[in-house]
């Protein structure tokens, strides 16, 4: 699904700052993975990377069996557009939009013009994160943790195989973290997605097929949930 | 349901709805102004070239002037001083004339050819006695140039035999009315007795008061032209390609061609002066207004920054984000002109029902034409989109991983 072969990240010119340092990692479908560290490890930036938001200074990232290294912006457009889902810490969810329109909104970007298809996968979406009789209120009218479960739908509303998580419950009480992560997990089982959650939370972490910890920019330690 | 880039468009101006009316304001009232100023000069240029041209041929043909011709030719063995003193100007007829005339009337372009004879005169009535300036035309060709007919105030435009028709201001000074008689003088020497058969005003006093219409035959007979005429008067479709045509006859005929536009040549200088300060006025407003969109929109741009970031980092392309600022920039033009047109002529309007002259006609005539409409729309919606132009660029250049950042 994923795979990041030495993959450095430098920051500033006169001054280099190296924010990852030769990170190699591979994440296989379906899987449910925790990306841990302490504050200036690397973990944004590496989700940034996978993302297809930044570019390594050296290094691949090989996504659903695309090497990114060499693509132009408007192919890793298409790529984030066709293969990845996201959800923000802040939800980042467009105020001036209802949840239904924000669900849509990437797919609608995507192609151009919104299908049946696409408002019914976003209807259906918003039902299954529980969320159906709220679907056409603005998003700013919806509790922090509905905000969160929007984002969620419209992070997998396109069947995306990687959803790229940063830290989704870290502004959220115990009990919507607990919904969310629940959600998480259950699209994990339902339609196979990899996902991949950046988190300070050990309860959450803990909860995850598999950890990963970062500390300087370099993988520290793993673990899998049986070991 | 629409696409995406109108449905994002559409809502961010629906969603920031104090700048949008702000904005869609400001527009209008650069467009009214536009409209009204562009109404208001249009129609006062329109009447001023109408009155000009109301007792004026566009294009008049004459012989070309006599030279002066030197009485001793210096030789290679005697010099000579000289002084040159200008020929006097005879009355003389145009050679082939009629050919002149199918000519001119031939050209594309050209309404319409008039012969005639212009000469000058006195008008004499009992004790009174005016200089006056003899017009021998055929009158159908003459009225497609000049039409009097048209501006008669008495009696009818009738010119047989001895029949003649007279300016307003001629016939008071004489005191002559319709079916009075006149004895009429040419320069020529040549004398005759006419019936005034019709009183026409032009609104120009120097023709009112001076122009004494007969027919060409009889202009023949008071200035000894037999089957002669001293101009062709022409007629041109558009009164500004006047000149061009002038030229063009001069040059195929060899006659001396004068256009409207050299014999007003200062009215002409006024009317592109006032154009210029028309234009002048507009580009300022233009730039106002493009500076209105352009700052609304690049505050747009950074307010939504971050959203613009989520919306490229889920796959949103950079044209779609480019053209997302490009219609609100066309929208806000084109929305804003609409208004401002409507405003601009609902003012030019008023303005001319306000301001008459004591006949009760309006003093400042408005010319409102669906061009200007039309022409303004169009230019608003440009300049919106051209003024979106920077903020839409900037929007799609925005880096998605710093936008989310940093918002």
């Amino acid at each position: 699904m994923l795979a990041l072969e030495r993959v450095v990240k430098e920051y500033g010119d006169a001054m280099r700052t190296r924010a990852l340092d030769g990170v190699d990692l591979v994440l296989g479908r379906g899987e449910l993975t925790a990306l841990i560290g302490p504050s200036g490890s690397g973990k944004s930036t590496l989700l940034h990377l996978i993302g297809l938001l930044d570019r390594p200074t050296s290094g691949r990232v090989v996504l659903a069996g695309k090497d990114a290294t060499d693509l132009n912006d408007r192919e890793l457009t298409a790529l984030r557009a066709h293969t990845l889902g996201f959800v923000f810490q802040f939800h980042h969810l467009l105020p001036a939009f209802t949840a239904l329109e924000n669900v849509m909104l990437p797919a609608w970007g995507d192609r151009g013009a919104p299908s049946r298809e696409l408002r019914a996968a976003a209807t259906e979406m918003l039902h299954a994160v529980g969320l159906g009789d709220r679907m056409h209120h603005r998003a700013t009218a919806l509790s922090g943790g509905q905000q969160q479960r929007v984002a969620i739908a419209r992070a997998l509303v396109h069947r995306p195989a990687l959803v790229l998580a940063d830290e989704p419950t870290g502004n959220l009480d115990t009990g919507s973290s607990d919904e969310v992560f629940g959600l998480m997990r259950r699209f994990n089982h339902e339609l196979g997605t990899t996902i991949l959650v950046v988190t300070h939370d050990p309860r959450i972490a803990e909860k995850c097929d598999r950890v990963i910890e970062l500390l300087d920019g370099r993988i520290h330690a793993e673990r899998t949930r049986s070991s | 349901m629409r696409s995406f880039e109108w449905f994002v468009a559409l809502r961010y101006l629906r969603d920031a709805k104090g700048q949008t009316v702000l904005i869609l304001a400001a527009v209008a009232v650069g467009v009214s102004v536009i409209v009204f100023l562009s109404a208001l000069i249009g129609g006062l240029q329109t009447s001023l070239i109408d009155k000009t041209l109301g007792s004026q041929p566009h294009i008049t043909l004459r012989v070309p002037r006599e030279a002066p011709r030197p009485l001793v030719e210096a030789t290679a063995t005697r010099a000579i001083a000289r002084a040159i003193q200008e020929s006097p100007q005879r009355l003389r007829s145009i050679d082939q004339w009629p050919e002149v005339v199918s000519a001119a009337e031939r050209r594309a372009g050209v309404i319409a050819a008039s012969p005639g004879i212009t000469g000058a005169g006195f008008a004499v009535r009992a004790d009174a006695k005016s200089p006056i300036v003899v017009r021998g035309v055929e009158p159908e060709r003459f009225v497609q140039i000049i039409d009097v007919r048209k501006r008669l105030v008495a009696g009818s435009f009738q010119l047989e035999g001895g029949d003649v028709v007279i300016g307003s201001k001629l016939a008071a000074n004489l005191g002559v009315g319709v079916g009075d008689k006149l004895r009429v003088s040419s320069s020529e020497g040549l004398e005759d007795v006419v019936t005034v058969r019709g009183v026409f005003s032009v609104g120009n006093q120097a023709v009112d008061e001076t122009w004494l219409l007969i027919s060409l035959r009889h202009a023949q007979a008071l200035y000894a032209l037999p089957a002669g005429v001293t101009a062709i008067e022409v007629k041109v479709a558009d009164v500004f390609s006047a000149e061009r045509f002038a030229r063009e006859l001069a040059e195929v005929t060899g006659l001396r061609a004068d256009s409207w536009m050299t014999v007003n040549a200062e009215l002409l200088a006024g009317l592109s002066a006032q154009s210029s300060s028309k234009g002048l006025i507009e580009f300022f407003v233009i730039v106002a207004v493009a500076l209105g969109i352009a700052s609304v929109l690049i505050v747009s741009v950074v307010q939504k920054s971050r959203e613009i970031g989520i919306l490229r980092a889920v796959g949103t392309p950079r044209r779609r984000i480019l053209l997302v600022f490009l219609i609100q920039g066309g929208v806000l033009g084109l929305g804003g002109a609409i208004v401002g047109a409507g405003l601009g002529a609902m003012f030019a309007k008023l303005f001319e029902g306000l301001v008459r002259d004591p006949s009760g006609a309006p003093r400042f005539p408005i010319q409102l034409e669906p061009s200007l409409f039309a022409s303004s729309i169009a230019l608003a919606t440009l300049v919106g989109l051209v003024s979106a132009v920077i903020p839409a660029r900037r929007a799609s250049r925005l880096d998605p991983a710093t936008a989310i950042r940093g918002g």
